[in-house]
């Protein structure tokens, strides 16, 4: 596999678990009213992910529902930061707002790559991203001043400045206002026990019945 | 709060209430409303006012006939028929 | 009943319909909020069989599809419940008769799902089912109520084709996918068949007499029978009732649905009532919290 799609796989991991985790608050979140504007998010990120595979996809030779589905936990390159379960509304918010600042300054620096197609494709993405920061910062400055929060954001540092190649560091740590000396990040590369079982839930209809469509 | 919503379904078109949702401020109110009523791009836009700054009318004063200023006050028919008979400009089918 | 009143109920039964700021009787308001409560109640319980399977669908398509299908259930809960709420019952209060047990919910979401048939199942029929009743409440006497209504049966349309979709991939798959989706219609008929409620004679339904619903049930259960089962019939389905036939006068004969089976189950005794309700109040109280600093501005 080449460095692009290597490249391409890990955004659209990230997009996909992300989602895939977001989408479990569909029907249960604290709100009514926020039910229904987080679970258009969760699409979104599922969306995205789906755009990404496509390019992915057009390299590999396959499409995109396959590499969203049938590759081993092992296969896949998302960071341990989108894996985690957090069913929590403090975890939950915490990890969106960190994960759209991580994603905004991934995004910023692919739509200056020379790739024309992914840079296109970031500059899309990042259109409709700026939602969801607004509403990841509407929520954030809302729970502040919670202890729950400020210590889930705390435990989650790590695991997001892991999403980030080290060069991207410290944009993000400037603009959370946290540090990339604080701590040890939690890179990509190793997956949690926490992925092997959502991959496991996510696939359990596609595996009982291998080729069919659906 | 209480923000009343109104539609817009395409532009051009008037302003229809569409529901209302309970938000603490208008940023919820935003985010909350805009997935509600456009997640499907069914708006073309939203109004979201504070239902308390809905000023309310409904009694209408009517106990003389007002029916001067509207056109259902006028029967012009008789009139007219009197009117066309003197010119001598009745249409063939009435004559 | 008071001289104002029965104007009222006369208004009503003509075609009538009054908005929140008119003056209601009480027994009127009483029934209304009984029965948009249920209503919401339904819509919000009818989210947990399917959002076990949001996070099971087996392609991203229907991954999208069914978690904005599930999405649009909870904001119909949002739309109604508001509607109550204007009328004077707090939410906190609704949810808190919800999950304590002291008001109902429709009797299809006490039901377990099995696979990826009953999610076919579900979207297709049940919302097919549910669908014939809201059609009827967009000429409900409360107007506030008729006009939500409207986005409710728009956003349904699409659940139904949804459901249907998923139901023709399967039919046109393997044959245990077609298995699947026969197993699923085999457990789903019977409380479909329940779905609309006994047939008491409408004049004698009080839900009617105040016109909150424009038809009867056993009407609805007709036109539910008409539209859907030759659609069934079609797929190459059978519909697990010897009785099931169309009579000459275009009336559907069907075997005697279970009542007792009905009543037990919308009163807190079906085979996933308790699993459910706890589940919803075990997230209404771990996510109290939220809810409290939305509310200290």
């Amino acid at each position: 596999m080449n460095a692009r799609a290597r490249l391409l796989l890990a955004i659209a991991d990230d997009e996909l678990i992300v989602g895939w985790r977001d989408s479990e608050w569909t029907g249960i979140a604290p709100t009514l009213e926020e039910d229904v504007a987080f679970s258009s998010i969760a699409q979104n990120e599922i969306g995205h992910a789906r755009a990404l595979y496509q390019l992915a996809a057009a390299e590999l030779g396959n499409d995109a529902d396959a590499l969203a589905f049938d590759r081993a936990p092992d296969e896949y390159r998302c960071a341990p930061f989108v894996e985690l379960h957090l069913l929590d509304w403090a975890h939950t918010i915490a990890r969106r707002y960190l994960y759209e600042e991580a994603d905004r300054v991934r995004l910023d620096a692919l739509r200056r790559s020379d790739d024309a197609e992914l840079a296109g494709l970031a500059a899309k993405i990042d259109r409709e991203e700026a939602y969801h920061r607004m509403h990841a910062e509407m929520w954030a400055a809302r729970l502040r001043d919670e202890p729950r929060f400020r210590a889930a954001v705390d435990e989650l540092w790590p695991y997001a400045l892991g999403m980030l190649e080290p060069e991207l560091r410290p944009e993000l740590a400037r603009r959370v206002g946290l540090s990339v000396e604080s701590t040890q990040a939690i890179e990509r590369g190793e997956h949690t026990p926490e992925l092997a079982e959502l991959w496991s839930t996510m696939t359990e209809v596609r595996r009982s019945a291998p080729g069919a469509a659906w | 709060m209480i923000f009343e919503v109104f539609r817009q379904e395409r532009k051009g078109q008037p302003f229809a209430h569409a529901g209302s949702v309970e938000a603490p401020d208008a940023a919820f109110a935003d985010a909350w409303a805009r997935e509600q009523y456009g997640r499907r791009g069914e708006s073309e836009a939203l109004w979201l006012v504070p239902r308390d700054a809905v000023h309310h009318i409904t009694d209408w004063a009517d106990e003389f006939d007002l029916k001067y200023r509207r056109v259902d006050g006028y029967s012009i028919k008789e009139r007219l028929r009197i009117a066309r008979e003197r010119a001598g400009t009745t249409p063939a089918g009435d004559r | 009943m008071d001289a104002r009143t029965e104007e009222f109920l006369a208004y009503v039964q003509e075609g009538g319909q009054v908005e929140a700021t008119d003056w209601l009787p009480e027994e009127y308001r009483r029934k209304l909020i009984k029965f948009i409560e249920m209503h919401g109640n339904s819509e919000l319980m009818g989210v947990l069989p399917e959002r076990e399977w949001i996070l099971k669908a087996p392609t991203l398509q229907r991954k999208l599809a069914l978690t904005a299908k599930v999405q649009d259930e909870v904001g119909h809960a949002q739309l109604i419940y508001r509607v109550a709420e204007d009328l004077g019952k707090p939410r906190e209060a609704m949810l808190a008769d919800l999950v304590s047990g002291k008001a109902k919910f429709h009797n299809v979401f006490h039901y377990p799902t099995h696979t990826w048939g009953d999610v076919g199942v579900i979207a297709w029929l049940v919302d097919a089912a549910a669908i014939i009743s809201q059609k009827a409440l967009l000429k409900c006497s409360y107007a506030p109520y008729a006009r939500i209504m409207k986005k409710i049966c728009w956003e349904e349309s699409f659940h139904i084709l949804h459901g249907r979709d998923v139901i023709l991939a399967m039919m046109t798959g393997t044959d245990a996918q077609r298995l699947l989706v026969q197993e699923a219609l085999d457990r789903w008929w019977g409380p479909l068949m329940q779905f609309h409620g006994n047939p008491i004679p409408r004049d004698e339904d009080p839900m009617y007499v105040w016109r909150i619903k424009s038809q009867g049930n056993e009407e609805a259960r007709q036109q539910f029978l008409d539209g859907y089962v030759p659609q069934i019939w079609e797929l190459g389905l059978t519909v697990p009732d010897p009785n099931l036939r169309r009579g000459d006068e275009g009336v559907w004969a069907y075997s005697e649905p279970d009542w007792d089976e009905l009543k037990s189950v919308v009163t807190g005794h079906g085979p996933r009532s308790q699993e459910r309700l706890a589940f919803r109040a075990r997230f209404l109280e771990q996510e109290q919290w939220v809810r409290d600093a939305l509310l200290a501005a």
